[in-house]
């Protein structure tokens, strides 16, 4: 293991390695785990970006986090790190017409994405809105619950991350603990961000959502298909966010994202943007197309259109 | 050699002996502040302790506000700690030697500060566990990109730099040498366009985001400035008096008249700035007016914070005219009536009167009202208790370098140098 850091970044990483290891036994001292799990909480404190992982440390790192899900909620979970797919870039379209408001999306993505059932987490937010006042925030209604959708006179604009190509998020982040992959989907590092909220204060869409308390997941309802930087079980105190299901759209063949399955009326349309027969590039032709705080710049990959 | 190693033990014996001395040993008065302030901090522990076992929801903070009583302190203890600066201006550039004798505390007080406001972010993070990550070279500090993290660099540099000067000075008092004035005057002159850095790089942290467009106003800079010039101050002229009452300290009048004519210059800026604010923003009246209307007037039937708001008001205006009268300005009952006003005015206008709105409506325009927990503001009792107990105790050290009290055995006699 010590060989294939060398060969990535020979002094840097030794050096790194012997100062923390240093600076950690005063540390240590106060939060020395006694049981034989401390081998794998040093590793768990010191485990390098994941940009930085070599690829056996990469595959040491998901067994370990294998191995605690494991010990922590009672079954088998996989933790993969798929990377990008050649000459994708993942591009997302949402109907405004068809849209009923249902939040079939939001319930899928809860589930699909193990998003915290106590206190809610929820990637996707469904606002209500009056028809006669157009794209208005300011009426926009969060909490809706008429007896059934859509109501009358309204329409529905659910928002999740835009996966910007400008991002507000990753630009302030201090410790680079978020990015945007070849792929265009801004992905976070749950093991590195150090919890201070600048993303969320910088993201204009309310995307980021913060693990307040350590979330709570009755182990039957966890998905345990997972990947590192997406749907993972997260630990506490950290940012997390939409990340196009990452874990389902990388995969070869590739699945669509939960919410754009879970979506009754079809508003959800998903694809490549570099594929110009695809289908999102069809409908950003030949649609009128509407990107939300367009005036902000943050370019989104993520697009509404009016289909009819 | 032996004897010189021998000499040196015998000197650091006598100073540890004296600053223990000096720091442990005092009047009844001294050890009842001493122990209101550790059962204080204690208290801020022992909640902090229960914040990293349950995670951050024993705040009251949420996706909406997710930054509240913490961070409005951070911003406000930066503003303090340009004290120092405007101590450090007229007494070294206008040589006004009545300031210049009491440029330490301001220094100490702009460390204090600073190692405050640092804490006030180290409790606000999730994961304090991963600090290290912002350490250049061993995590990935993410710099130029992240204000964050030229706010990291701007502020412990300005700790480091006032440490050096403080110690240095203290050093050569101890010895009963006289500073090098080449390695002094241009430290000090480095510090006082950092105090102003590091104030404007905590403004740009807020300014730059595009989200939030009650902060996203160029004005915000200068503003942050402003209110410094006016809080800071006023803290030290408190602090002065208790230095002269309790230490038997010499301070001038004059030097503390000088320092509130300074606050009453400094609060018309800041006035004056808040209204070009609020005129752009309800003369143009864009969907932008939105989060200065809940701070100043509520917003559809949400208005926690407007009696805030408008006691900051009050107090600011009541402390300007009382300093801009040399009547009032010259009296201390009013002169120190204006300084309270003050401190708790611009600590409310720019802590949670700054920060909050910046997340009320939210950015899909959401109204989500936040006040601190009770465990919140235990927290932040600790800290501020921390920084009473850090700064008593140093300017109890440099009262005793000053008067000879803790000072070198071989050290010659000071020659003190009267201003009159």
């Amino acid at each position: 293991m010590e060989d294939e850091n060398s060969r990535n970044e020979p002094i840097v990483k030794l050096s790194r390695r012997k100062v923390l290891k240093s600076v950690a036994t005063g540390i240590g001292i106060l939060a020395m785990p006694t049981s034989n799990a401390s081998a794998s909480v040093w590793e768990a404190f010191f485990q390098k970006h994941f940009r930085e992982l070599s690829r056996d440390e990469l595959k040491q790192v998901l067994a370990r986090l294998e191995a605690a899900y494991r010990q922590e909620c009672g079954r088998e979970i996989t933790v993969k790190a798929t990377p990008p797919l050649d000459g994708v870039k993942f591009g997302y379209g949402l109907d405004l017409s068809r849209c009923i408001g249902c939040r079939r999306c939001v319930h899928g993505c809860v589930a699909e994405n193990n998003q915290s059932r106590q206190p809610q987490i929820h990637w996707i937010r469904a606002l209500q809105l009056q028809k006669d006042k157009g794209i208005d925030l300011d009426h926009a209604e969060h909490y809706y619950n008429p007896a059934a959708v859509p109501l009358d006179g309204h329409f529905y604009l659910p928002v999740q991350c835009q996966q910007c190509e400008r991002p507000a998020c990753t630009k302030v982040c201090p410790v680079k603990a978020t990015w945007t992959e070849a792929d265009g989907i801004v992905v976070i590092d749950y093991n590195w961000c150090i919890g201070c909220r600048y993303c969320m204060a910088a993201c204009p869409y309310g995307a980021r959502h913060f693990n307040w308390e350590k979330a709570a997941i009755p182990a039957g309802e966890l998905n345990p298909d997972t990947h590192y930087l997406g749907n993972r079980p997260r630990p506490v105190g950290v940012t997390e966010k939409c990340t196009f299901c990452i874990q389902r759209t990388r995969e070869q063949p590739g699945r669509y994202p939960a919410c754009v399955e879970a979506c009754p009326v079809g508003a959800r349309k998903f694809g490549n943007l570099l594929d110009p027969a695809g289908e999102i590039r069809q409908l950003l032709e030949s649609k009128r197309v509407f990107i939300l705080k367009q005036e902000l710049n943050t370019q989104p990959k993520f697009f509404y259109f009016f289909a009819t | 050699m032996e004897l010189a190693i021998k000499q040196f033990k015998v000197g650091t014996r006598h100073f540890v002996k004296g600053l223990l001395e000096v720091l442990f040993v005092g009047g009844k008065a001294f050890y009842v502040w001493m122990i209101f302030l550790t059962v204080l901090i204690m208290a801020g522990v022992a909640t902090y302790a229960a914040q990293l076992m349950q995670g951050m929801a024993m705040t009251n903070m949420t996706d909406q506000v997710s930054w509240g009583f913490y961070i409005s302190n951070f911003t406000f203890l930066v503003g303090v700690a340009a004290a120092a600066v405007l101590l450090v201006i007229p007494a070294y550039l206008y040589h006004f030697k009545s300031i210049k004798k009491i440029v330490a505390f301001g220094e100490l007080l702009a460390v204090t500060a600073v190692s405050m406001a640092m804490l006030f972010v180290l409790v606000d993070l999730g994961r304090p566990d991963r600090f290290w990550h912002i350490l250049p070279g061993l995590g990935r500090l993410n710099f130029p990109s992240s204000i964050l993290a030229w706010d990291i660099l701007a502020l412990n540099g300005y700790l480091l730099l006032n440490l050096a000067i403080t110690s240095y000075i203290g050093g050569c008092t101890y010895f009963g040498r006289e500073p090098d004035k080449r390695l002094v005057i241009p430290l000090i002159l480095l510090s006082i366009p950092w105090a102003i850095g590091i104030h404007t790089v905590t403004a740009y942290l807020y300014n730059g985001l595009s989200a939030r467009p009650f902060w996203n106003a160029s004005i915000l800079a200068p503003r942050f400035l402003a209110s410094a010039f006016c809080a800071g101050p006023a803290l030290m002229i408190i602090i002065f008096q208790l230095l002269r009452k309790v230490m038997n300290f010499k301070v001038q009048d004059r030097a503390i008249f000088k320092l509130a004519e300074i606050i009453a210059y400094a609060m018309a800026i800041n006035l004056f700035l808040m209204f070009a604010e609020i005129f752009k923003e309800y003369y143009s009246g864009t969907v932008h007016v939105a989060p200065l209307q809940y701070l100043y007037e509520g917003l559809h039937g949400h208005h926690r914070l407007v009696p805030w708001i408008w006691t900051a008001m009050i107090f600011n205006a009541v402390g300007f005219i009382l300093f801009l009268l040399p009547r009032t300005r010259e009296r201390f009952f009013t002169l120190n009536i204006g300084c309270l006003l003050i401190f708790v005015g611009i600590w409310i206008e720019k802590g949670i009167g700054l920060i909050v709105p910046g997340f009320i409506p939210d950015t899909l325009h959401e109204i989500y009202e936040y006040s601190p927990s009770l465990r919140e503001v235990a927290v932040g009792l600790g800290i501020w208790a921390l920084g009473c107990l850090i700064y008593t105790l140093a300017v109890r050290t440099v009262i005793a370098l000053d008067t000879g009290r803790l000072r070198s055995p071989g050290a010659p006699a000071m020659i003190h140098d009267e201003d009159e």
